[in-house]
C-alpha cells in the first residue's frame, strides 16, 4: 500500500513543529533537531508557554483563600484546569482529580495513603516485571515497611504481560495490582480493560501508571475499569512540576492525607485537625498554579488535534519505523510486533554498539534519543541487556524523523565497522 | 564526534587491554554506572609487601568510552603504589583518554576510576564531583 494511502487519517506532524519554539533552536550539528525522546519529556507548544506566562502575568494570586477578585480569578482558572484533566481522562467528577507534581508522586500518594492503611503483614501486592521504577520502588517500600509480600507478573519474550501468570498470581487474592498502561522501556500497550476485570474478580484494586498512555491515545478511566490512575503533565506537552492522580471518589474519601499542612485542612485547633474535602485533602501547601494553566493549555492543544488522530498518527509512524528497522541488519526491536499492542516507542539494540555510544553518534547527527535502562532495570535484566536505545515519537514527528533515525543507525554501524 | 570516536578508542573497545579476572588476586571491586547500569569489576595482584601493583585486569560490558577508559587506565597501573592509586586525579584519567568528554558521557569515562578507587579505598569511595572534573579536565 502506498504511503500516501496509509496516511489517509493522519496529519502532517512536521507542520506542527512551527508551534514548538524549541525546534527553532540551532543544533550544534547544524542539522534540524530530530527529537525522538518524547517518552522522557515532551517539548512545549507556544500556547502552553504563553499560558504559563499569562497566568503569572495577569491571573496570579494564591488559590482557594483570597477574598478578592484576583484570587477568585486564579482559583477559577486552577479549578478549570482540574475540570479539563477530568474531562480528558473521562473521570466521572473533577473532585476525583488530585494535582500532584508528576506520576511518581501520584503513585507514592497511593502507596503511602491507601497502602499504609489497607496493606498489612502477609498481604500480597502485585506489580509487574515491565514497570517503570516509579511503579515498582514505592511498592517495594510499602512491602518492606508493612511486611507485605510483593510479587511481579512475568512478561513474555516478545514483551507482553503474561496473562496466564497474572491469573495464577491473582488466585492468591492480592490487595492491589500496580501496572503500567504503556511500557516506557518496551512500548507495549497492555490490555488494561481485561487486566482490570481479572484483578477485580480477584478482589484487587488496580493502580494504573498512565504516564506513557494519556499523552498518546484516548484514555477513559471508566472504560479501563481501573481504581487509580497516575499521569504527568510534562510528557503531554504541559509544564514539568504538575501531574495528576485520579482515584475513585469513595477510595479517596476513605484515605488519610498523604502530606499535611496548609490548604488541606477543614479546621485546626491545637488539639487536632480535620481534613478538607477531597481533593483538597491531598493538596497540602500552595500548588503549582501557573503550571496548572499550562497543563490546561496542553490539553486544549491535544484536543484540538484529537486524541484519536494523535493515536492514528503515532501508529502510522510506528509501523513505518518498525518496518524500516526490520530491514536493517544487526538491529533488533524489542516489544510486540503488532501496532495494536505497541505504542510509538521503539526500544532497540544495534549489534556490537553500546546504546550510550549509539545516542552520542545520533546526537552528532541531530537525532535526540534516550539510551540506558529507561528507569526499568528489571526489564533490561529480563532480556539480559545492559541497556537499549529508545526512539519515541509524538505529534511533531513525521516520516522525515523516521528517515533521520534510519540514517543515524547506518552512520553508527559504519563508524563502528559493524555494517 | 570524529574527535570522540577516534580510531584508538574504537581499537581499545574492540580489543581491550587487561580484560578478564585475575585469580588469585589481592584486591577486587565491582560497581555500576548508575545512568545505564553497566557493571565493571577490577582485580589487582600486589607485590609481596602488598604495596605495589603487579598485575591488574578489568571485566564487564559497557560502551566504547567506558571500555577504552578501563583499557587505558589499567595499562598505567603496573608498578604503581597503593598510595599513588589513592591520590590519582580523576581529571587526569579523563585527560588520558585523549578525546573530549562532555557531561553526558563523564560517568562512562570515570567508571574505571570509580571501580579502582573502590578496590584500593573500599566501598566508601565516591564518584568524583563532576563539575570539578569538567572544570579541571582540559582534554585535548
Amino acid at each position: 500500500m502506498a504511503v500516501e494511502q496509509l496516511r489517509r487519517d493522519v496529519f502532517d506532524g512536521s507542520a506542527l513543529r512551527a508551534d514548538f519554539p524549541v525546534f527553532d533552536r540551532p543544533h550544534r550539528s547544524g542539522l534540524p533537531l530530530a527529537f525522538l525522546d518524547s517518552a522522557a519529556s515532551a517539548p512545549k507548544p507556544r500556547s502552553v508557554i504563553e499560558a504559563v506566562a499569562d497566568a503569572y502575568g495577569h491571573h496570579y494570586a494564591n488559590v482557594h483563600r483570597g477574598i478578592y477578585e484576583l484570587s477568585e480569578d486564579a482559583t477559577a482558572r486552577f479549578e478549570g484546569a482540574r475540570r479539563a484533566v477530568a474531562r480528558f481522562i473521562g473521570a466521572p467528577s473533577d473532585r476525583e482529580i488530585v494535582f500532584v507534581r508528576n506520576a511518581t508522586e501520584a503513585i507514592n500518594l497511593v502507596a503511602f495513603s491507601w497502602g499504609r492503611t489497607n496493606v498489612g503483614a502477609g498481604d500480597l501486592i502485585l506489580s509487574t516485571q515491565m514497570e517503570h521504577h516509579a511503579n515498582l520502588v514505592p511498592w517495594q517500600q510499602l512491602a518492606t515497611e508493612t511486611g507485605a509480600r510483593l510479587e511481579y507478573v512475568a512478561i513474555t519474550d516478545d514483551g507482553r504481560l503474561d496473562l496466564d501468570d497474572l491469573r495464577a498470581r491473582l488466585a492468591q487474592r492480592p490487595k492491589l495490582l500496580a501496572v503500567g498502561h504503556v511500557s516506557n522501556a518496551l512500548g507495549t500497550i497492555n490490555p488494561i480493560e481485561e487486566v482490570s476485570r481479572l484483578a477485580h474478580d480477584a478482589g484487587a484494586l488496580v493502580v494504573l501508571d498512565a504516564a506513557q498512555s494519556v499523552p498518546h491515545m484516548p484514555v477513559d478511566v471508566t472504560r479501563l475499569g481501573v481504581d487509580f490512575l497516575a499521569l504527568s503533565g510534562h510528557k503531554m506537552l504541559g509544564p514539568s512540576g504538575i501531574g495528576a492522580l485520579w482515584g475513585r471518589r469513595e477510595l479517596l474519601e476513605a484515605m488519610p492525607p498523604f502530606m499535611t499542612g496548609g490548604s488541606m485542612i477543614s479546621k485546626v485547633t491545637l488539639e487536632g485537625t480535620t481534613w478538607a474535602e477531597v481533593p483538597l485533602k491531598f493538596e497540602a501547601g500552595t500548588p503549582a498554579i501557573a503550571e496548572a494553566a499550562g497543563l490546561h493549555a496542553a490539553i486544549d492543544y491535544l484536543e484540538g488535534i484529537g486524541m484519536d488522530a494523535v493515536r492514528a498518527h503515532e501508529r502510522f509512524l510506528f509501523e513505518q519505523a518498525r518496518d524500516a528497522l526490520a530491514a536493517l541488519p544487526g538491529v533488533r526491536l524489542l516489544g510486540p510486533e503488532s501496532a495494536d499492542e505497541h505504542a510509538a516507542v521503539l526500544s532497540f539494540v544495534i549489534d556490537g554498539v553500546h546504546p550510550h555510544d549509539v545516542a552520542t553518534v545520533f546526537d552528532h547527527h541531530g537525532v535526540a534519543v534516550r539510551a540506558g535502562h529507561h528507569c526499568a532495570q528489571p526489564v533490561m535484566a529480563r532480556y539480559d541487556l545492559p541497556a537499549t536505545t529508545r526512539a519515541s515519537l509524538y505529534v511533531y514527528n513525521d516520516l522525515d524523523d523516521v528517515e533521520r533515525l534510519v540514517s543515524a543507525i547506518r552512520a553508527t554501524q559504519t563508524l563502528f565497522g559493524t555494517a | 564526534m570524529d574527535n570522540l570516536y577516534r580510531d584508538f578508542i574504537l581499537e581499545h573497545y574492540r580489543e581491550p587491554h587487561n580484560k578478564g579476572v585475575l585469580e588469585p588476586h589481592d584486591l577486587h571491586f565491582a560497581d555500576s554506572n548508575p545512568t545505564c547500569g553497566d557493571e565493571m569489576s577490577m582485580t589487582l595482584q600486589l607485590d609481596d609487601a602488598k604495596q605495589r601493583v603487579v598485575d591488574v585486569a578489568f571485566d564487564g560490558r559497557g560502551c566504547a568510552i567506558s571500555q577504552a577508559s578501563a583499557s587505558i587506565l589499567t595499562d598505567e597501573l603496573r608498578g604503581m603504589s597503593l598510595d599513588e592509586l589513592r591520590a590519582m586525579d580523576p581529571g587526569d584519567v579523563v585527560e588520558n583518554l585523549g578525546v573530549p568528554i562532555g557531561p553526558a558521557r563523564l560517568k562512562c569515562a570515570l567508571l574505571s576510576y570509580k571501580v579502582l578507587q573502590g578496590a584500593v579505598i573500599g566501598a566508601e569511595a565516591r564518584w568524583p564531583d563532576e563539575a570539578d572534573v569538567l572544570a579541571g579536565g582540559s582534554a585535548p
